[in-house]
């Protein structure tokens, strides 16, 4: 597999699973208050990470590679190291399981019982607040991944493509079914992500940093699978531990 | 605007460090001592993230679990 084709997938999995989170928070969103003032809550969100990205984009690529690559891979490291810990913890049964339904039916319930009120020409300024901020928290998640990724593989265009396509995907299955795409393997997929990110933050702030990696790229074949099975035999050994307790699939973590 | 300034260096902090901070100093620390042994050592130093990540990601899990 060409690193093209390596640096598309990571990103469309990560941005997928983060699109699946504020695709969750549009529907809540409209379907229990209304559809156009979620919508321009959507609309209004992806303006905003639209300007972030014009300017975070250029200023992050114009930086020397050794000082990208350590930032980036600092950043990457430490995101992805926040996504692992989370994983492992909920394979091993000691976080409650993501779950969009229930995420879902909690902003649904939390939309019913606040009061609407017009704000300008949106006609419920709650529904647009909640779906604006949604898109823009997770859309940032998206952000971030796709300048890092593309910048670091010299590939931005790249990455923003196989960005938008996972957004894209995402919007137009949850249009279709109008419901949280709870059939999405959500927490199998944020362990990939995970590891992917450790891996690439590994590989690209070590070398940054200074240091010459046995095989150069090729490393990385050895990085990922390392890193998975290592976060696996935590798993398992966490598992084990006996201080588990039942993970209960109710998730509230928007997370 | 102190408030809003205040919001969003929270709003950061938590985008980027999380829930515990002591990884993201050892991340830190790590990429130093690259960087340290490579310059000015001039010895291999590919192996310090991982080994550092192999004594990380063990301690945080473990504080998570203790905490509950």
């Amino acid at each position: 597999m060409g690193t093209g084709a390596v640096l598309f997938i990571s990103v469309f999995i990560a941005c997928v699973v983060e699109a699946v989170e504020a695709t969750t928070i549009v529907l809540a969103a409209g379907t229990s208050r209304d559809w156009r003032s979620a919508t321009s809550g959507l609309f209004a969100g992806i303006a905003v990470l639209a300007a972030i990205t014009a300017a975070l984009g250029p200023a992050v690529t114009r930086l020397p590679l050794p000082a990208l690559r350590v930032f980036v891979g600092a950043l990457l490291l430490v995101f992805g190291l926040q996504w692992l810990r989370k994983a492992i913890l909920r394979a091993s049964g000691h976080k409650d399981l993501h779950d969009e339904e229930a995420i879902y039916r909690k902003q649904l319930a939390a939309a019913a019982a606040a009061p609407r009120q017009r704000a300008g020409l949106i006609p419920d300024g709650y529904a647009f607040t909640l779906s604006f901020k949604g898109v823009l928290l997770e859309g940032l998640e998206v952000v971030f991944i796709a300048i890092t990724f593309g910048s670091n593989a010299k590939d931005l265009p790249l990455a923003a493509i196989a960005a938008v396509a996972a957004v894209v995907v995402v919007a137009l299955a949850g249009l279709a079914v109008r419901a949280p795409l709870a059939r999405v393997p959500e927490n199998t997929m944020k362990f990939v992500v995970a590891v992917l990110l450790t891996t690439f933050g590994t590989f690209w702030g070590a070398e940054g940093a200074g240091a010459k990696w046995p095989g150069s790229d090729t490393a990385l074949l050895v990085i990922g699978p390392a890193v998975a099975l290592f976060a696996l035999t935590l798993v398992a050994v966490l598992r084990r531990s006996g201080a588990a307790y039942q993970a209960k699939p109710a998730a509230a973590e928007v997370r | 605007m102190a408030g809003k300034i205040r919001a969003f260096g929270a709003f950061a902090y938590d985008f980027v460090v999380g829930d515990d901070w002591r990884v993201a100093v050892g991340v830190v620390a790590a990429l130093a001592a690259t960087y340290w042994l490579s310059h000015a050592v001039k010895a291999a130093s590919w192996w310090v993230v991982p080994a550092v990540l192999a004594v990380l990601i063990p301690l945080t899990l473990w504080r998570a679990v203790r905490k509950g």
